[in-house]
């Protein structure tokens, strides 16, 4: 009897673990079973490199998202970046004692906030302020850029801030003995050694800015064209999704899951390299 | 104090170098905290005056913009979304650490698999629960599969947080409960888990942050109905979906602000709980 219960139990174990292998495959076999045939009934490289998205004309090219979900992202990265890594810096080594609590929980309060109140706070003051000091109709790249570059940096912070904690602090005492200053040395030493750290960071970032979707789209105007300066609007490949899906019906409606396809193809691009990242340093 | 800030001053003046690596640093930390506390100020003053007791009705009219029906929904999602993931979680990271063998192909591919999850955008989510739970199962636009969406979200997260508290566990208490002559089974749940439950706490309350905060995958699978949750199977919008909502129309600005301080307020309590949670593993490693 209880080596039946002990048997039963690890069997069922065995089954949760299997959970989250079973959860990938349906959602690999969900979305590409329902993309893909779109996808080769328009072609795929009319899909990819299409630069005319109308539906009603049953043009169907997600080109100027793709372009739109890589300028944002790229936006985000050059504010989220430099602000992040110089933040962990701060905290990991030049933070006073009694700051440290209060700035940790800001920087975990910041990633709790949900995308809706980021979009939201998007909507009603930085779109204002770039429609006033830029000029334009202030949904734009940049303004999706600064507002992504915000929500990536409690990310880039946190892997940032443990990466630069892991290095030995021996590094950071041998680059004093040799005349460092504190800075040169946090700077000249522990920062080149926390590199892949850093970078895993980074690339966790950029997997959140490309997925965002509700903040960005509150913010970016949603014109489905390339956009042709920092200051007109733009559509990615989540929003895209989220604004049409509602109401599409067909071959719309299967295209639009033809980009969450490609979405999720970026997605699993930038989860590889990011445990090879880790591979690497181990 | 004076006199060493004077002494540290003269090394900057002699060195520029160091002096602007500081400053660009204490430059970054101010922005990215000026930033977070110009939102949270922001969104403090424009929403508590407009906190009425209109926005706490029991039913939602287009007039109070009553939010209390998605705030109970949400809590309604919650529970379920942790009824699934939580002993889905907890079993898994139980199978992983306890019974599986290091090195073991099983155990690399569900760690691989964790993290695919993890990384996937909450529209990916959507669209797929949209697909499987709404459409193939025929759930509907539900509460049920709101939660069942979700629960494959914050599975990944659950699972890992519980793997490490279980592997926190000292093998002497494992081989304590060995010795008292218990089962493998007993041990697990009558010494393993129970000294492991702050760092599983932890994880849930993550998972509850992420729920609390989701809309994206929730829009096309459990729909926008601003009415309570009548069933497991009635549409319901919880506090996010809610917020968007009543934000795209343009009509209630007032009533968004009132609901976005809501859901900060959630959203620092979760944060909160989550500190105290943290708090107690760090108070008992201290002990041990």
């Amino acid at each position: 009897m209880k080596q039946i219960k002990e048997k039963g139990m690890r069997l069922l174990f065995l089954l949760t673990a299997c959970v989250s292998i079973a959860a990938v495959i349906l959602i690999c076999v969900f979305l590409f079973a329902n993309g893909l045939p779109a996808i080769r009934e328009i072609g795929i490289f009319k899909f990819l490199f299409g630069m005319k998205w109308k539906p009603a004309n049953d043009l169907y090219g997600i080109f100027p998202m793709i372009v739109g979900s890589l300028y944002v992202t790229a936006g985000a990265l050059l504010i989220g970046v430099p602000v992040g890594i110089l933040t962990a810096v701060f905290l990991a080594r030049f933070c006073p004692r009694p700051l440290y609590r209060p700035l940790k929980s800001a920087v975990n309060l910041m990633a709790g906030i949900p995308s809706v109140v980021y979009g939201f706070f998007g909507l009603v003051v930085l779109v204002p302020f770039v429609r006033e000091t830029f000029g334009g109709r202030g949904m734009s790249v940049l303004t999706a850029s600064v507002l992504l570059g915000l929500m990536i940096l409690p990310t880039i912070i946190s892997v940032s801030e443990a990466a630069l904690r892991a290095v030995p602090q021996s590094y950071y005492e041998g680059g004093l003995a040799l005349g460092a200053s504190h800075e040169g040395s946090v700077f000249r030493t522990i920062l080149p050694a926390a590199k892949s750290g850093i970078f895993a960071g980074v690339v966790l970032g950029i997997g959140r800015a490309v997925g965002e979707t509700m903040a960005v789209m509150m913010v970016a105007g949603n014109q489905a064209v390339i956009p042709d300066g920092l200051l007109s609007g733009v559509r990615t490949l989540t929003t895209n999704i989220v604004l049409e899906m509602g109401y599409s019906t067909d071959l719309h409606r299967e295209a639009l899951i033809g980009t969450a396809v490609v979405l999720f193809v970026f997605i699993l691009i930038i989860n590889l390299s990011l445990s090879l990242l880790k591979r690497r340093e181990k | 104090m004076t006199r060493s800030l004077r002494k540290k001053w003269r090394a900057y003046r002699r060195d520029p170098k160091s002096l602007l690596l500081f400053l660009s640093v204490c430059i970054a930390v101010l922005l990215t905290m000026l930033s977070l506390l110009f939102l949270v100020v922001y969104i403090l003053v424009k929403g508590v005056p407009h906190l009425m007791p209109g926005l706490f009705a029991v039913r939602y009219t287009s007039e109070n913009v009553s939010l209390l029906p998605a705030l109970i929904n949400t809590l309604f999602m919650m529970l379920l979304s942790l009824l699934f993931a939580v002993p889905v979680g907890i079993g898994a990271a139980v199978y992983l650490t306890e019974y599986a063998r290091r090195g073991n192909k099983l155990v690399n591919l569900v760690g691989i698999t964790a993290e695919t999850l993890s990384g996937i955008p909450s529209i990916v989510y959507g669209l797929f629960g949209s697909l499987f739970f709404v459409k193939y199962l025929g759930l509907g636009l539900s509460l049920l599969s709101g939660a069942l969406t979700l629960s494959i979200m914050i599975l990944p997260l659950i699972m890992r947080t519980t793997e490490e508290a279980l592997r926190g566990v000292p093998d002497s208490y494992r081989e304590g409960s060995f010795g008292l002559g218990a089962g493998k089974l007993r041990t697990v749940f009558s010494v393993v888990l129970p000294s492991a439950v702050p760092g599983i706490l932890s994880g849930v309350i993550l998972g509850i942050g992420r729920i609390v905060g989701e809309s994206a995958a929730l829009i096309f699978t459990a729909g926008t109905v601003a009415e309570i949750a009548t069933s497991l199977f009635s549409s319901a919008r919880t506090l996010s979906v809610h917020m968007y909502s009543i934000s795209g129309e343009g009509l209630y600005i007032n009533q968004t602000y009132a609901t976005a301080v809501v859901l900060l307020a959630v959203v620092v309590l979760i944060n909160a709980l989550s500190g105290f949670a943290a708090k107690k593993i760090g108070g008992k490693n201290a002990d041990g």
